[in-house]
């Protein structure tokens, strides 16, 4: 359990507690509940009454651009994390530090963008 | 450049531990969990109940302490209940995607310094990776699986909106959660949990780094879908969101993911912000505060206190609307995130380069920050105050059925006067003789 691997083996071992809980968890469930199939039981619940329609509904496009806010960030996040570990080391300093304000001006733009063009009021 | 040196594959002093004793961590985490999430629900009960000036359960056990686990049982009795509707492999499988990566998260966070277990010298911590709080992020972001999953295969109406609502949610406030951290990472030059903690000897990053911290504890709140953030069960809207079609174990396996998940942000905001194991100041003038097991006390004491807040905030605050949601995240947290991170990272590399302490200054910018992001919310407050006082628009005419459906009178319009024959208008007596 130790090298590079050894770490991440680690997480795969909790992994597999975990797959064991929910199978035992399951299993236990399975021979304990009542089943007593039939009625309206699997219905769609719509508070009582009649389910009307598919359940499958379109949903609105604001959605869509929110997630695609979310990846161009989250990339963002993924630079940021390593340039923050090295930013101290020597060697790096204000160089580094003007680069990174320039990628950041970058994506900062592209939100004040969004938030002009109203992409961020939600009605 | 000895980029190579500081971005070593492994952290140092991990991965030594013999097999039964990173078997015995690996099952320590899952009963910490469980027993932490039985109590928390119990805590919550027991303390919303105080503040609304009720009693709360108290009859299971004493104190009522065996309450949640009866009904964790009860639950797991239930009928298992598959909708017709649904799209069944993937309606079992979204509640084990949101269950097990909650746990998961766990691993890399540190209880306590190295102590000695049956004559083994060994870290309370399960494993360390070199990326240990991007790991975190990732899990976190598969947990967003599960309840999307559970929305879309639902095959209902409401579960799909509360997901898709709740996915909107917490992949905008990961966002902010996200540029909380680089300050952190600037400060310890590192993404291990245990460098963090051991980084922050002197000064907790609470103190030094407060925006940061505020963000974080804010954005904490949306990604554990909690009140006020519970947007994704909004029960007046969505009936119960994402789980409204899941019985059982199911959904008591969501119910668990919940709070796994409040447990283990806490644990994070305890790591990363609050110096982790570290002792509290006036102990740790005390020698032997920071050693042995004592660490796991002032651990699970400031992860309770985390869990307390979260509990404090669902009695006290009201839900917000969606949109104030969502500026919050999109218009207030994450462009300050990014402008204390530059912030930061000016003093950082001023600090640096040209040798100057630069901790007075950023605690100094740091009340700023917060007295600016306090402004920004008195602002607002008086703008609506500003809207509100304008005079509200006279339409002459009330039309009952605008729009399609009935519509209360708007503000300036006049309910014409009811004339029922034998009664009265406006008299109760005309309800009497309803069926």
């Amino acid at each position: 359990m130790d090298g590079f691997y050894g770490g991440y083996a680690l997480v795969g071992l909790v992994l597999l507690v975990g797959v064991a809980f929910v199978t035992v968890a399951f299993t236990a469930n399975r021979l304990l509940r009542v089943t007593v199939p039939g009625g309206d039981k699997a219905l769609t619940y719509e508070c009582g009454v009649d389910p009307v329609g598919e359940g499958w509904a379109q949903s609105h496009v604001r959605y869509y651009v929110f997630t695609y806010l979310y990846v161009i960030f989250a990339v963002d996040a993924i630079y940021l994390f390593p340039w923050a570990t090295v930013f101290a080391a020597p060697g790096f300093g204000m160089t580094t530090l003007v680069e990174m304000f320039v990628f950041i001006g970058f994506l900062a733009v592209g939100l004040l963008y969004a938030w002009r063009k109203g992409v961020l009021t939600w009605q | 450049m000895n980029a190579v040196l500081l971005a070593s594959p492994e952290v140092r002093g991990f991965g030594a531990d013999p097999w039964w004793l990173v078997l015995g961590k690996a099952v320590v985490i899952f009963v910490f969990l469980v027993l932490m999430t039985l109590f928390t629900i119990l805590a919550e009960r027991r303390v919303v109940a105080r503040m609304q000036h009720r009693i709360g359960p108290n009859r299971v056990g004493p104190f009522g302490l065996l309450q949640s686990l009866a009904d964790g049982i009860k639950l797991a009795l239930k009928e298992d209940i598959i909708p017709k509707a649904a799209h069944k492999a993937v309606f079992v499988l979204a509640p084990i995607l949101s269950t097990a990566p909650a746990f998961m998260a766990f691993a890399v966070i540190p209880f306590g310094p190295e102590v000695s277990v049956f004559g083994e010298r060994t870290h309370l911590q399960l494993t360390d990776l070199p990326v240990a709080v991007l790991y975190i992020l990732a899990v976190a972001s598969v947990g967003i699986y599960g309840i999307v999953l559970a929305g879309w295969s639902s095959g209902s109406t409401y579960p799909l909106l509360g997901s898709l609502r709740s996915t909107a949610q917490l992949i905008s406030y990961e966002v902010a959660m996200g540029l909380s951290f680089v300050g952190v990472f600037l400060y310890a030059g590192s993404m291990s949990t245990s460098e963090i903690v051991a980084a922050q000897g002197d000064y907790w990053y609470a103190v030094l780094l407060f925006p940061s911290f505020a963000i974080y504890v804010i954005s904490m709140v949306g990604e554990t879908n909690r009140a006020p953030f519970d947007l994704a069960e909004a029960e007046g809207e969505l009936v119960g969101g994402f789980h409204t079609e899941y019985s059982s174990l199911k959904f008591a396996l969501f119910f668990l993911a919940e709070y796994v998940n409040m447990v283990t942000v806490s644990a994070l905001a305890t790591t990363l912000f609050l110096g982790g194991w570290r002792a509290p100041w006036p102990l740790s003038l005390w020698e032997g505060a920071n050693q042995d097991w004592w660490p796991v006390l002032w651990f699970t004491a400031k992860v309770l206190l985390f869990l307390f807040v979260f509990i404090w905030l669902r009695g006290t605050l009201p839900r917000l609307r969606y949109d104030q949601f969502m500026k919050l995240g999109w218009k207030v947290l994450i462009p300050v995130a990014i402008g204390w991170l530059l912030m930061v990272a000016t003093v950082r590399a001023l600090n640096t380069e040209y040798d100057f302490d630069a901790r007075q200054v950023l605690i100094y910018g740091g009340i700023a920050a917060a007295v600016l992001i306090g402004l920004t919310f008195v602002w607002d407050f008086v703008a609506a105050r500003s809207r509100n006082a304008e005079p509200p628009e006279v339409t002459a005419e009330w039309d009952p059925m605008a729009g399609g459906h009935p519509v209360p009178p708007l503000p300036g319009q006049q309910r014409p006067q009811l004339t029922v024959a034998g009664t009265t208008a406006g008299s109760t007596t005309q309800t009497e003789d309803h069926p």
